[in-house]
């Protein structure tokens, strides 16, 4: 028997699995607004101002969720600042550390980002806003860092939880590559949603449908991959958490790249694949996170 | 500068008797579950069942008996931290409260710790847990408070065998090691310690004499570090991010002024 099914569970549930959820959806709104505004074309900046305009008000829930998660929330500052000294705290070595400063960083690269998308729109007309526009020097700087911060986000939570000595989390260490790839097809999938929603029309989404396929494909292969580097271990999941595994895979990943493959269907709803995509990003995290801490 | 010190628990030695485990809940004010209310396990005389923010010591009692109840035995050990020459809880710690005392031992300064639980799940004896008074993770001290003043610890103190020995590691290395020579002449070849060497996370500061294999006393027969995957999991995660990049390039280029989509498939 492997050696982590001897420790505790440190009851990470639904703030948690959320917290990861939004965070990959954040960083990677931000990631794909980011791709779109630097190697896309005109036609692209809808997307490019709805990712910038989610990426900010989602980070925002995720501050929100880790906060109300911890035992003691007023203490949320030791996180960044050492209590007796008040000198900055981290521990580079320490995904929850490391994490927490990137998620403060990320916060301020996507509110420079959300009010220079609202400035886009002069509403408000702020000088400052259009300086942080993706195409000005300042706001590549910002939008740069940004993205590279938000593919970090997206991705330490699955390293974070690979850095402890719980069965499965700790049986792997590829974690942050699933939890990357599916912030990648979840975030592309909520902007074709908002995309759709907000009127944009198909020949728009097409290239972000497009990257939402290869990203779904590279999601599977990074599930498939985790499954067959647990090993013997992945026999835990003969149970009703390894069915909400397949499930998720047959409906969040098989089912949307079904769907969209080839000529999309123009009598069916644009918000169905990125619909079940959303729906399996929320069930990976869930499974993997929850089928863990019944193992104690 | 004070000395490395620590537990050598002998469990040969031990009765089940939980006067530790008293003497820990009543030293460091430690509340009873479900408010004292005595709900039996059904495991042995084992009600308490675990370690964890308000058990900071656990007596386990293991029963090996044949089908017919005519051969067997007890096996009885009390558990605690074992404070880790390299500590898992104090690897993650994003919060600096967890530290490395002057006496070598790992203690969590529950004024600073805000309650993020990653020090548990990267415990690899699973030892912490949270303690509801102070919503904060907690363990064992090795009763720093009476070491600073030159007592030992409670449960050391109130143990009737000398089943937990406290005092210089180095010490009660040399003890230990006696001890298994002494059994093992008098016919116990099973004796051995566990976590004495530093080849277990360089040492652990509480280590036992056992005589069957870790497992049996739910102790894991191979705990590592949590940072054993910190290295691989961001080389992975490092490769998915460029292969992520390079896709959104290639998808989102623009590639002279044509339409976005293939000829005949608009919407």
């Amino acid at each position: 028997m492997s050696s982590t099914f001897f420790t505790a569970s440190p009851q990470w549930r639904w703030f948690i699995i959320t917290y990861f959820f939004l965070g990959g959806l954040a960083g990677g709104s931000y990631f794909l607004a980011t791709l779109m505004a630097r190697f896309g074309a005109e036609r692209d900046r809808p997307l490019v101002r709805l990712g910038y305009l989610v990426a900010f008000p989602i980070v925002c829930v995720c501050g929100l969720v880790l906060t109300v998660d911890l035992g003691r929330p007023e203490r949320f500052w030791h996180m960044l600042v050492q209590s007796h000294t008040f000198r900055p705290m981290l521990k580079t070595y320490s995904p929850m550390s490391s994490g927490a400063w990137v998620l403060l960083l990320f916060s301020g690269c996507a509110f420079l980002s959300f009010v220079a998308t609202l400035a886009e729109r002069g509403r408000p007309d702020w000088a400052i806003g259009r300086k942080l526009a993706p195409a000005a020097p300042l706001g590549r700087v910002v939008t740069g860092l940004g993205a590279i911060l938000g593919l970090y986000l997206a991705g330490y939570t699955g390293v974070l939880l690979s850095v402890t000595n719980r069965p499965i989390w700790a049986d792997t260490t590829l974690l942050g590559l699933t939890f990357l790839t599916s912030a990648a097809s979840t975030s592309a999938a909520l902007l074709i949603l908002l995309g759709a929603w907000s009127g944009l029309s198909r020949d728009r989404l097409y290239r972000l449908e497009r990257f939402d396929r290869s990203a779904l494909v590279v999601e599977a292969l990074a599930i498939a991959a985790l499954v067959a580097s647990l090993g013997r271990i992945a026999t835990v999941w003969l149970n009703g958490w390894g069915v909400l595994l397949a499930v998720m895979i047959l409906g969040g990943i098989a089912l949307p790249l079904l769907l969209d493959w080839g000529r999309p269907a123009e009598n069916r709803p644009a918000w169905i694949a990125p619909g079940l995509v959303l729906i399996g990003g929320l069930v990976l995290r869930m499974v993997l996170v929850l089928s863990s801490d019944r193992l104690s | 500068m004070p000395q490395p010190m620590g537990f050598f628990t002998d469990t040969t030695v031990c009765i089940g008797c939980k006067a530790c485990e008293v003497a820990c809940k009543e030293w460091n004010q430690l509340p009873a579950r479900n408010g004292g209310v005595g709900i039996l396990s059904g495991d042995s005389y084992d009600n308490t069942r675990q370690l964890d923010g308000i058990h900071w010591r656990h007596v386990k009692f293991i029963e090996q008996f044949s089908a017919d109840r005519q051969d067997g035995r007890w096996l009885m050990m009390s558990d605690v931290c074992k404070h880790c020459a390299h500590a898992g809880c104090l690897e993650v710690c994003p919060t600096g409260a967890i530290i490395r005392t002057e006496f070598d031992t790992v203690v969590i300064q529950s004024d600073t710790c805000n309650g993020c639980r990653d020090c548990i799940g990267a415990c690899p004896f699973g030892v912490i847990g949270v303690n509801p008074v102070s919503g904060t993770p907690q363990k064992c001290t090795l009763c720093y408070d009476r070491m600073k003043v030159g007592l030992e610890p409670a449960c050391a103190k109130a143990c009737p065998t000398k089943s937990i020995n406290f005092g210089p590691i180095a010490d009660l290395k040399e003890m230990a090691r006696g001890r298994v020579g002494q059994l093992r002449e008098a016919g116990e070849n099973r004796a051995y310690l566990y976590g004495a060497d530093e080849t277990m996370l360089g040492g652990l500061n509480s280590f036992y004499l056992l005589v069957d294999k870790p497992e049996v006393y739910g102790l894991p027969p191979d705990p590592r570090l949590p940072s054993r995957n910190l290295e691989p999991s961001a080389l992975w995660s490092t490769l998915g991010a460029v292969v992520l990049s390079i896709m959104g390039v290639f998808h989102f280029r623009e590639r002279g002024s044509g339409p976005g989509r293939p000829e005949g498939v608009d919407v």
